[in-house]
Parts: structure tokens; sequence; C-alpha cells
């Protein structure tokens, strides 16, 4: 049994075995979550009733909830792919790990802007320093961070493990940002700005809201196999399969 | 091994005191943004008190960072980093010891000159004690945390400003817990509960930064 694994975690850690196996995977995964993400979407901007003291202003939570739990997984995900880069020295975690950044990133600020537009007719401003708010602007700047130590290292493999460290680094401080930021909120403005959403949400929303978070998880499944597999090819260019892979996508 | 720390405290203490502008530039720079903030926002004394444990501490911890990224960089340009990280010392306890001489000589002294800046910007003189206290451990984890942060950029030509953009996210939760238990005492509410978060926080750096940081000279310094 143990052995099994071991042979099957050796398999998917080798690029060119991934590679292969991650192609059928990249185009189910991404059409699941088309489909997915479509449904929910119609159903929730056209036929979810109107919200009793928001209006329709709340439809935006179908695109906004999703990319801010995403936001946070990605950071995660790549916590624990740079663990795993570090520890067992497997280049496939480095290369999935930094082609999260940017997904990572542009969730975090789907969810901002969305936010701030949501934030708007609500609050009556764009922006406001609530806790939640903060915390995810900390977050993508901890994304930005990750990004821009990656392309400071001249060698690809120094930037890899540089970020593994720094990602190591933010994933312990997030508890910590989010309970210090919330303890500065409350402090500062006590309760003037509750989200009315804490009333529990009827079936009508919450199924089409269940559905875009599942889309977006598969979206980001998709996105994440289709980019780390481009990573494979220009960082394996050397090896014999990765030209010859290389000549037959341009051949198309 | 006792010997060692102590000869590379001594080192760290004699290098620091050659270079003598180094020392002094973060004090300047600290007097600078601070007497800044009443030309660009107001001279009004009562406004101004109200700001001054943020000021204070931001001006504080931007003068902190600018200095840290020289923390390795003399050192890795000369190779005797190199040198550290394979002697027979553990690496860490190395680190650890330049790490305090980094805050001797930049953090204590800046959090010296905090009384000064905190009178000129009215904070009450009953606060002077807690500002001093909350600056020094903040000023500390700064040391601390930062230097993971100029252990990743050591060997890059520009790592000043990277540096800055790494390290600054981290420290929110210190920022927060430093000010908020100053303003907590000025206003007359409870304020040990922020201290003594700010102290575990400082605490838990001090076990894991000289780990990661030697984790992350192996990867920038072995490069």
């Amino acid at each position: 049994m143990w052995q099994m694994f071991v042979r099957w975690f050796h398999k998917w850690s080798s690029p060119k075995w991934f590679y292969e196996m991650s192609r059928p995977w990249s185009f189910w995964l991404g059409w699941a979550a088309v489909l997915l993400i479509a449904t929910a979407l119609v159903w929730g901007l056209a036929f979810s009733p109107v919200e009793r003291v928001q209006g329709n202003s709340y439809r935006i939570i179908f695109l906004h909830v999703p990319a801010a739990f995403l936001a946070q997984a990605i950071y995660m995900t790549i916590a624990i792919a740079g663990a795993v880069g570090l520890v067992w020295r497997i280049k496939l975690a480095f290369y999935a790990a930094k082609q999260c950044v940017p997904i990572g990133t542009s969730m975090a600020l789907l969810a901002l802007i969305t936010g701030a537009i949501w934030g708007k007719p609500t609050w009556g401003a764009w922006w406001v320093w609530d806790a939640r708010l903060t915390s995810m602007l900390i977050l993508l700047l901890l994304y930005l961070g990750l990004w821009a130590l990656q392309n400071a290292m001249e060698r690809q493999e120094s930037g890899d493990r540089a970020a593994a460290i720094l990602a190591l680094v933010g994933v312990v401080n997030i508890p910590i940002i989010k309970f210090s930021v919330n303890w500065w909120n409350t402090l500062h403005q006590p309760a003037t700005l509750k989200i009315s959403s804490a009333a529990p949400m009827h079936v009508s929303m919450l199924i089409p809201l269940l559905m875009s978070i599942l889309g977006f998880y598969l979206a980001f499944g998709a996105w994440m196999l289709i980019r780390t597999r481009l990573e494979i090819l220009d960082r394996e260019k050397k090896a014999k399969w990765a030209q010859e892979e290389i000549k037959r996508l341009e051949a198309n | 091994m006792m010997l060692a720390l102590a000869q590379m405290m001594r080192r760290e203490l004699s290098l620091a005191n050659r270079r003598r502008a180094d020392l002094a530039n973060p004090l300047f720079f600290f007097l600078i943004v601070v007497s800044l903030f009443p030309i660009g926002v107001t001279p009004d004394l009562e406004k101004l008190s109200e700001m001054a444990p943020g000021v204070l501490w931001v001006a504080a911890l931007l003068a902190s960072l600018l200095s840290l990224d020289l923390l390795f960089r003399h050192d890795y340009e000369d190779g005797s980093l190199e040198q550290m990280l394979l002697s027979s010392v553990p690496p860490q306890l190395l680190v650890l010891c330049k790490i305090l001489s980094h805050w001797l000589v930049t953090g204590l002294p800046l959090t010296l000159l905090s009384p000064l800046l905190s009178v000129m910007l009215a904070l009450p003189g009953s606060a002077l004690p807690l500002l001093m206290l909350t600056l020094a451990l903040g000023t500390l984890t700064l040391s601390l945390l930062g230097s993971i942060g100029a252990a990743l950029t050591v060997g890059l030509r520009k790592g000043g400003l990277l540096l800055t953009i790494l390290i600054m996210p981290l420290f929110v939760p210190v920022i927060i817990f430093g000010t908020s238990a100053i303003q907590a005492f000025v206003n007359g509410m409870p304020w040990v509960a922020q201290l003594s978060l700010l102290g575990a926080i400082a605490a838990g750096a001090f076990v894991v930064s000289p780990w990661l940081t030697v984790a992350a000279l192996d990867v920038t310094v072995g490069d």
C-alpha cells in the first residue's frame, strides 16, 4: 500500500508524466467549470429573487464570494507546494507554485474590485477601511511580494526556493494579520458596517452561489494545470520530449 | 562556542562603530519624516497628538527598514557571510548575533530618540514609557523579521526596495498592536493585552526567524 503510494507520488512528480496525464484533466475540469459558472451566473443574475434590503446590488456576490475564497485558498496552495518543493526537492511543485501566483493575484484583485463596486451603493463609498477589505488588500500585497521576488532572481531555481520561503512566512502570518485587523477595526468603528447577509440566505440564492464557488474552484484547477503545463515546457525545453512537443504545438 | 558568539557580537559592534554615518542616517531619517507630518497635514497640536503614535511608529519602522538592507550586504560582498555559514558554530546563532547588534545600533537609538519627537507631536507625557517600550519591542521584531527579507534579497543589486515590499505586509499586526496600545493608554482604556501580544510576536519571531534567515541565506548565497 505504502509502496504503491510512493510510486504514485514519484510518477506524478515527474514533469513529463504530469504533462501527459494532465492534458485530459485540464480539458474536463475547464469545461465543467465553464458550465457551472455559466449556469450559476444566469441563475443568480437573472432568476434569483431581489434581496429585500440591498435590492439588485447583492447579485455581485456570485463573483465576489468565490473570488475571495479562491484568493485565500490559492495562497495556501502556494505555501503547501512551496513546502513540498523545499522538503522533497520536487521541481514540479515549484512550477505549480509559480504559476499559481498570477492566478491568486487576479482573484484578490477581482474580489477587491467587485467589493468596491458593491460597496459604493451599499456603504456609500468605494473603499472603507473595514477589516475584511484591509486583510484582502494585505493578501494582495503578499501576492505582489511573491511575484516581485520570483522575478528579481537571476536564476529561476533560486527564485523558486526564495519565494517558497517567503510564502511559508506569509502563511504563518495570515491568521495573525486577520486577527489583528479585526481587532483594529472593532476598536475604531464598532458595528457600523454589519454585512446584512448575516441573516440566513434563501435557497434560491444559496444554490447558485455554491455552484459558482465550485465552478471557480474547478476553473482554478484547469487554469493552473494549463499554466503549469506551459511552465513545464518552458523549463524542460532542453529535454528531448519537450522539444518534440514544442515542435508539434508549433506545427498546429 | 560562547567565545565565538561574543567575538561575533564584538565584530558587529565595532564594524558599526567604524561606519558612523550609517549609524546616524536612520536617526536623521526618523527626524525628517516625523517633522514632515505637521508640515504636510496640520500644525494643530490637538490633531497631531491624536496622530502621534501612528506617525512615530511608521516613521521609526521605515527608518529601521532602510538600514536592514545592509544587514548582510557587506558580509556577502567580501565573502565573510559564506565563511559564517560554513563555520562549526550553528549559523542560526551567528545570524541571531547579527540581528541583535542591528537592533542595538538602529532600533535602540530610534527608541531613545522617540521621546524628543513625541514632545514635538504633543503626545501626552504619561504615555512616554509605553511608547518607548512598544517601540523597543517593535523595532526588535522588525530586525528579526526583516533579516529574513534581507537574506532573501542579499544577492540582488537593488534589494532595498524589494525588501520593503516583502516585509511590510508581514509587519501589519505589529503596527496595529503597537499603536493601539498607546492609543488605548492615552484614552484611558486597558492596554496590557496589546502589549502582551506585541511581546508574544517578538518572542515568536525570536525563535523562528534565525532558522528561516539561514534557510534563505542557503538559497541566495549558494547561488
